[in-house]
């Protein structure tokens, strides 16, 4: 009974994390078809945010809540990334789903860079280069005759801005000297405090305790889940996410602004993510690469959910979780005892990387009964 | 001005027989023309200039391009977007690896092993200190591996991005697996395999390293011709259809699966082959150089650098792309992820089809037009031979 | 065993407990050219999806001469002699109409014969004998991405030909087409049924006039009735279907 108990919930600490960072993934995916391999940077962005929040907060009176100020930047930072990537980049790519998930694995793989190199100078430089190129492109994009000279203007004000920001920003490395010129983050991971009200646990049996932080998770995720399906369900804009998902050329013609509709989706996505990013910097220390360790876990969530219902991702997430844990924990182990074979079977999966290969082996399986996920969209429209 | 009569352009089928003979021996001509010089002159020109060290990593790179061939009619031809390739470059390179650690002792237990006290060597070692059988396997295992993924994959009809994240997920399941079982497989170290004996030398001995990149050589030529060869015909057209339109294959009459299974089957073999050639020239093969989903991905933007669905668009891209990272990084460390995730947005977004399908659709014009001469404009047969259009085209010119 | 060619028994199939298609018997002689119209939601295409396999239903049987197909999958029942043309155009954007027709007119579809597959000198006089006879031979070797919408439709039309099936499911063929155009595949079509089986499914009551001899008229998943062009304008059913009941107008 202990140990069912304990892998309960320790599966359940699990699934709210994965359901958590797939829930943004599966709304994007859901209605415009693009994976964003991106996702799993704007999560480790959103636990940077945390980062930075907490160290700003630290000796104000608001440091004991830090984290519910770091949980709302984390969902503006990762909001407004998201929706200069969906501007700048998803939206030239939209029915080319291959490429979109390309260009996306470029722009994570910038932000990972970003994440390692940014200093004073680099965020300086970063700052004048913008200004410069996208203020004199927006200055002459509104004259009339802007496309003819478009290829010259780009031929020259490219190298010109790039060559302006590299002076200043060299000039200001050289002037200020190590404080300008040194990473912030760096390469190393930082670590995230949760603050004291967060620490300890809550003894679920004897002998066992759910950590605070776990908790706080899974009450977070329930928080998330509601305020989605609240959004979805019950505001316009939900209503009209909810059309461009079923039929994007029919919302278009009822003058549903789908343009409008894209960027809000994708930002609600990518804040969610940062919101996801915020909860797992309380479990680990955060360094830049991860978005990748939840990357591939929450793809599958959204692959066995199936596109379009939040409850698939629910039970994915939930089911992935769960199995997860009891795998790499050898729950089941005691059950087993009865046959040599099966137990050195499950004490050869009785770690966290060798569990997901038998859940990955789990999922292939189940894709063969339901090749289209637990909840499949049926119809005529299907794979027309 | 005159308007003349044009007759419709129809070749004769012998005259069109006849040119299409002319272009397949150029090709060939080009092609072992290429070979000669990769084999013969430009070695011979950087050990000349003191760039010996650049032989090994051209070597290494023609073994990627054999890879990016496998990469390039998946992705090209047939529309399936692999990022789980790596699985079949590990195993080929593994492969060889295993073979030559067991070389290494003369038939022995590795070293290695003792590290982790296992003292017999695990059964499925035992096979790899035959050569014959190590230079089947290269190639065997991973298409044997990619047929049973293939076929549980594609026979439920999951396409598109499902298929590119479960590649991806086996991926992690393979890396996983190769990382965490020290005990098997040596674990994050990886195997070395610089130290082993080959052809009678030792396999970092320039000597062998010689014989590795002309084998390199042959086999992206050889590769390069299956590719040419399946792409060409009636396959070509069959694969070309599946990436455009798959539902309607089937009311065709034709069962998409086999076919998908097929081409990735063979592209894993090629991954396969590049695996061990790779591996035997770097000296050492690693779980996390191998098997990391950046490596696997990195496949993917040299095929689309150099212009998918174009062949020698695979290997060029493969080439250009890697002497950029290795010229890159040499120098800037830091500056080599901001430019491949550059690379990978604005190859996307500017150049779609690539250097080579730009050269193919609107460089040449470019070129052309530089030169002061037209392009002639491709469009219907019908409105070519218009006597009307031809007309009104000539005196709009005028 | 009979003399018809398509035999439907008690055919539902429901998405999600909405029914497309309710309890629908429908039979099709040899040899004989069927018109299927029915108002938008009617469930016509859902109907050949049933047929061609791509959907299965809730209930109900399908036999094709006399074998019931419904265990089958789409490409086995494209061999076994059912040849579809989908409402919108779907040929391979990117092959010439020469290579569209030649893949289909290959007999054994299998990867083997396809990989040792040069096209037999008989298989080359079909394809020729066919863009001829759908007018495409001076665009032959252009990538049928640069065809119109008609000279596509006609190309489709041949790519179901060069399948040799016996009975030819036709969606909407002369949707976007012009008048000419229009009257050049209806002539096609006529040509096409005396050799074949064949089902249309068109809302253009002109052409409808052009080709039918016999009309089946579905409504909410169900025939509504059935018989000539005739018969079929004159049924009251078939008037309050398509123009509303008369006291609703008001």
């Amino acid at each position: 009974m202990t140990a069912i108990l304990e892998s309960f919930f320790g599966g359940l600490s699990i699934a709210s994390v994965l359901l958590l960072a797939a829930l943004g993934l599966a709304i994007v995916f859901g209605l415009m078809g693009v994976i964003n391999m991106a996702h799993g940077e704007l999560m480790m962005l959103g636990a940077y945010t945390t980062f930075v929040v907490q160290n700003v907060l630290k000796g104000t009176p608001l440091e004991s809540v830090y984290i519910l100020f770091a949980l709302v930047t984390a969902f503006i930072m990762a909001s407004l990334l998201g929706i200069i990537l969906e501007r700048g980049v998803v939206r030239y790519l939209y029915g080319r789903p291959l490429e979109t998930l390309l260009a996306t694995w470029g722009v994570s793989l910038i932000l990972q860079q970003l994440i390692r190199s940014i200093s004073w100078q680099l965020a300086t430089g970063i700052v004048l280069f913008s200004l410069l190129f996208f203020g004199t492109l927006w200055f002459f994009s509104r004259r009339g005759d802007f496309e003819r000279f478009r290829g010259w203007f780009l031929g020259v004000m490219l190298p010109i801005s790039a060559a302006i920001t590299w002076f200043v920003s060299d000039l200001l490395g050289k002037t200020h000297k190590m404080p300008f010129t040194r990473p912030w983050f760096g390469t190393q991971g930082v670590d995230v405090t949760a603050p004291s009200w967060l620490r300890g646990g809550v003894p679920i049996v004897p002998g066992y305790q759910l950590p605070l932080t776990r908790l706080f998770i899974i009450l977070l995720t329930a928080a998330c889940l509601l305020g989605v399906y609240w959004f979805l369900n019950k505001t316009v804009w939900g209503l009209r996410i909810r059309a461009v998902t079923q039929n994007r050329n029919m919302s278009a013609c009822l003058g549903i602004p789908t343009q409008k509709v894209d960027a809000l989706t994708f930002a609600i996505g990518s804040g969610l993510a940062g919101v996801a990013g915020c909860a797992v910097s309380l479990l680990s220390s955060v360094s830049s690469n991860l978005g990748q360790q939840y990357l591939v876990d929450t793809f599958m969530v959204v692959v066995v959910g199936g596109v379009g219902k939040l409850i698939g991702s629910i039970a994915a997430a939930t089911g992935i979780g769960l199995l997860n844990y009891v795998i790499a924990a050898n729950a089941l182990g005691p059950l087993l005892s009865f046959s040599p074979a099966l137990t050195a079977i499950s004490e050869f999966f009785a770690s966290g990387p060798m569990a997901k290969v038998f859940v990955f082996a789990l999922i292939v399986l189940f894709l063969q009964i339901r090749p289209a996920g637990l909840f499949p969209q049926k119809g005529r429209t299907v794979d027309a | 001005m005159t308007v003349k009569a044009i007759e419709p352009a129809v070749e004769p089928r012998a005259l069109a027989k006849a040119r299409q003979r002319r272009w397949f021996w150029l090709e060939v001509a080009l092609v072992v023309v290429c070979a000669l010089l990769l084999l013969l002159v430009i070695p011979a020109i950087l050990n000349a200039v003191g760039q010996g060290v650049r032989v090994n990593q051209l070597g290494r790179f023609l073994a990627l391009a054999i890879a990016a061939l496998g990469i390039d009619l998946i992705w090209g031809y047939t529309g399936l977007l692999s990022l789980g390739h790596g699985i079949f470059f590990a195993l080929g390179g593994y492969a060889l690896a295993m073979y030559l650690e067991l070389q290494a002792k003369g038939g022995g237990t590795p070293d290695f092993f003792s590290l982790y006290g296992v003292t017999d060597l695990p059964t499925f070692w035992r096979p790899f200190n035959s050569l014959p059988f190590t230079i089947i396997a290269i190639w065997l295992i991973p298409t044997l591996v990619a047929i049973a993924l293939g076929y549980l994959v594609f026979r439920n009809r999951i396409r598109g991005v499902y298929f590119s994240i479960l590649t991806q997920a086996a991926l992690i399941v393979f890396f996983n697996f190769f990382n965490g079982q020290q005990k098997l497989i040596n674990g994050t170290n990886g195997l070395k395999t610089s130290t082993s004996p080959i052809f009678g030398v030792q396999a970092s001995a320039p000597r062998a390293q010689a014989i590795f990149y002309a084998l390199s050589v042959v086999f992206l030529v050889l590769g390069y011709v299956v590719c040419r060869w399946l792409t060409s015909g009636r396959m070509g057209r069959m694969l070309v259809a599946i990436r455009d339109d798959e539902p309607r294959v089937r009311f065709s009459g034709y069962n998409p699966t086999g076919f998908k299974v097929f081409v990735f089957a063979v592209s894993a073999a090629l991954a396969g082959i590049a695996g061990a050639l790779f591996t035997v020239q770097s000296g050492i093969i690693t779980p996390s150089s191998s098997l990391s989903t950046a490596f696997s991905i990195e496949m993917v933007i040299w095929v689309a650098v150099g212009g998918r669905a174009t062949l020698v668009g695979a290997i060029f891209g493969t080439l250009l792309v890697n002497f950029a990272r290795t010229l890159l990084s040499e120098q800037f460390p830091a500056v080599w992820l901001f430019f491949q995730g550059a690379l990978f947005l604005s190859v996307v977004t500017i150049l779609p089809n690539g250097i080579i399908g730009w050269l193919r659709s609107s460089g040449f014009a470019l070129g052309r037009s530089l030169f002061g001469r037209r392009h002639p404009v491709a469009t219907y047969p019908s409105l070519e031979t218009d006597p009307d259009v031809e007309y009104e085209r000539q005196n709009l010119r005028d | 065993m009979s003399d018809k060619i398509l035999e439907i028994e008690h055919l539902t199939v429901s998405f999600d407990g909405f029914k497309a298609i309710t309890d629908l018997n429908f039979s099709l002689d040899f040899g004989e050219l069927r018109v299927v119209i029915g108002p938008n939601g009617a469930g016509k295409t859902t109907f050949m999806d049933v047929i061609t396999g791509k959907t299965k239903p809730t209930e109900g049987k399908v036999y094709f001469k006399g074998k019931d197909i419904l265990p089958y999958r789409e490409h086995e029942i494209a061999q076994m002699g059912i040849g579809r043309k989908f409402q919108t155009p779907r040929v391979y954007l990117k092959l010439t109409p020469r290579e569209n027709l030649e893949l289909s007119c290959v007999r054994h579809k299998n990867v083997w014969s396809v990989l040792r597959g040069k096209a037999s000198s008989e298989e080359r006089h079909t394809v020729n004998d066919l863009l001829e006879t759908i007018g495409l031979t001076s665009r032959a070797d252009i990538p049928a991405e640069l065809l119109s919408h008609g000279e596509k439709q006609r190309l489709e039309i041949g790519m179901l030909v060069a399948q040799s099936p016996d009975l030819l499911l036709i969606d909407e063929p002369v949707a976007g087409l012009t008048d000419e155009e229009t009257e050049a595949v209806g002539h096609l079509l006529m040509q096409l049924a005396e050799t074949h089986s064949i089902m249309v499914i068109e809302h253009d009551m002109e052409f409808v006039r052009q080709i039918a001899r016999k009309v089946t008229v579905l409504h909410q998943g169900t025939v509504l009735c059935e018989g000539s062009m005739d018969e079929i304008q004159n049924d009251p059913r078939v008037i309050e279907v398509y123009l509303g009941k008369e006291d609703e107008d008001h």
